[in-house]
């Protein structure tokens, strides 16, 4: 079936491909390179996780870092914690977002902290040595219990505490938060509230779990607070006043050897100007199904809008 | 093993079969669990087997329903379902999920059922059925009076074989809303609960050879007296046909692949 002939040309696409590919990589590196290598600049190699929120992160701290006459080159969706933080302890990689209740759950397991203070408390003790946690932002990507705009209005709810006066609550979230300390168990020992019906739908908060809310399949859901359908479908997020969730606010970490003043204020007007709700519209614009944008472009739009450097 | 027989132990144990707010119960999620096959077998049946039988009798468009049934196989059920819950707009009255999952469920099982019904009545020795049509039978004796009864051990071996596609795929439904016996193997992933998740396992498993069992007994006991399927126990039977070879169904017609 496979003619030699045919066999030399299929090679030939395929190495042809394999050139085109390779060749963009390389002019996209020399980009993000930056064209200038004056030794007096400090470079700074950016990291990130694989997920489009933090790679527009990651393209905001670099893009602001360059305006600022840093060198930075760029090693984006690295992938899960568990393989960026180890090149961020050798140094391969030099700044990353985290969050910080995430991260902090990472490098400690036994870590109770929820608030925001307490935990950059102890996120600046779990910090192996040699990184530094910056100042964090307000912005957060924590999970959130929501529920639709009749809902909220019919039993008058703005915090979860007030989900106790709701009969026959449903609750729809992950299997897991069915046995998470934060989860159901977080409901009834932190708000008191008891008989949840569970709903487990396994899409962390997704499309399905959208749907099941606008159908009033589940009265409430575990949305995580950058979610788009939340602004979409006009969701109200109940505020957590007891913090059951750990806070999850966007923290630059940095390696300590590369920490200046400079640095730390660049990344801090950064924090400071950056929102839970600019997160949420990240996601919407680099999910949009018609039109996704790419987070290099709209992390360079976020910084023209927040008038930053 | 150890896991596995920690799986029972956690089916034996009372507590786990009532629902509390930290995990679904096996009792209702078993109950779940039936409706959700029940119904969709009995909609699998109302559509599959007429058009078998008609496959069957008319002996047209089986090429057609071949090619439409393999390439039901190929639809992913998981892709599907989620496309379909998000799809079919909320009707009131049907609760969460039902429709699209009794869809694919339906899709599922298609088939298979269709090709029970049709290679049953392809079985049936053409001889029969011209000696019936002989005798003055219509179309629609030749088929409720011969071929149905005839072919009864290959239509009821599709039933048979949907049945359990069916009872094991329901499972899915878990995946989104549904409370079913694969609630149990999803939570408990997700929750690193693995003893869970075999417990979960070994009652889908449980449920599917019982339902299977059920079934073959229901098929061993649904052939008339004078087709015995070579079994030469029946004496009855090699005494009277003088052509023993032709009251024995052809090799039967499998799914084309």
């Amino acid at each position: 079936m496979f003619g030699s002939k045919r066999g030399v040309i299929a090679a030939g696409v395929v190495l042809a491909g394999a050139a085109l590919v390779l060749a963009g990589c390389a002019s996209s590196s020399s980009l993000s390179g930056g064209g200038s290598t004056s030794s007096a600049k400090t470079t700074i190699t950016i990291g990130s996780a694989a997920f489009p929120e933090n790679v527009v992160l990651g393209n905001i701290y670099g893009q602001a870092l360059a305006a600022n006459g840093f060198t930075v080159k760029y090693h984006l969706s690295i992938g899960q914690r568990a393989a960026y933080i180890p090149a961020l302890e050798k140094g391969d990689v030099n700044l990353i977002p985290e969050y910080s209740g995430s991260i902090l759950d990472f490098l400690s397991k036994s870590a109770t902290a929820n608030t925001p203070s307490d935990v950059k408390a102890a996120l600046d003790k779990a910090l192996p040595k040699g990184l530094t946690a910056l100042t964090p932002s307000s912005a957060a990507d924590s999970d959130s219990i929501n529920v639709t705009q009749d809902f909220a209005s019919k039993y008058n709810l703005t915090s979860i505490a007030d989900l106790k006066n709701v009969p026959s609550l449903s609750l729809a979230a992950n299997p897991e938060f069915q046995t998470r300390p934060d989860g159901i168990k977080g409901l009834e020992s932190v708000y008191g509230i008891t008989g949840i019906a569970f709903q487990s739908i396994n899409d962390s908060g997704g499309p399905a779990t959208a749907k099941a809310l606008l159908d009033g399949t589940v009265d409430s859901a575990d949305i995580y607070t950058t979610t788009p359908s939340i602004l979409a479908d006009k969701f109200v997020t109940l505020t957590d006043p007891k913090s059951l969730f750990a806070s999850q606010e966007v923290v630059p970490i940095v390696s300590s050897s590369k920490v200046s003043a400079k640095l730390t204020s660049v990344l801090n007007k950064v924090s400071a100007a950056l929102t839970t709700k600019d997160l949420l519209e990240f996601n919407t614009e680099t999910s949009d199904a018609s039109n996704p944008k790419a987070p290099v472009v709209v992390a360079q739009e976020w910084l023209k809008k927040a008038n930053l450097f | 093993m150890n896991l596995i027989l920690q799986g029972f132990a956690w089916i034996f144990d009372g507590s786990h079969w009532v629902t509390t707010s930290t995990s679904a119960g096996i009792g209702p999620a078993l109950v779940q669990h039936l409706i959700l096959t029940g119904i969709s077998l009995v909609i699998t049946a109302i559509i599959g087997l007429p058009i078998g039988f008609y496959i069957g009798h008319f002996g047209k468009g089986r090429s057609a329903a071949i090619l439409t049934s393999n390439a039901l196989r190929a639809l992913p059920s998981v892709g599907l379902l989620t496309v379909l819950i998000l799809a079919i707009p909320f009707i009131k009255g049907i609760p969460g999920s039902y429709l699209a999952d009794v869809i694919v469920f339906v899709l599922l099982g298609l088939p298979s059922m269709l090709a029970g019904a049709y290679a049953g009545l392809e079985s049936v020795d053409r001889q029969t059925i011209d000696a019936a049509r002989a005798i003055g039978m219509t179309e629609w004796q030749i088929l409720t009076k011969v071929e149905i009864p005839l072919g009864a051990q290959l239509i009821l071996g599709g039933i048979r074989s949907t049945t359990l596609q069916i009872v094991a795929t329901v499972t899915i439904a878990s995946f989104l809303t549904q409370v079913t016996l694969g609630t149990f193997i999803i939570d408990g992933l997700n929750q690193n609960n693995y003893v869970k998740m075999i417990g979960g396992a070994i009652l889908v498993a449980a449920l599917a050879l019982l339902l299977d069992g059920i079934l073959a007994l229901v098929q061993r006991f649904a052939s008339p007296r004078g087709v015995s399927r070579g079994t030469t126990k029946d004496k009855r039977n090699t005494a009277r046909g003088a052509t023993h070879a032709s009251t024995q169904p052809r090799t039967p017609i499998t799914e084309g692949n």
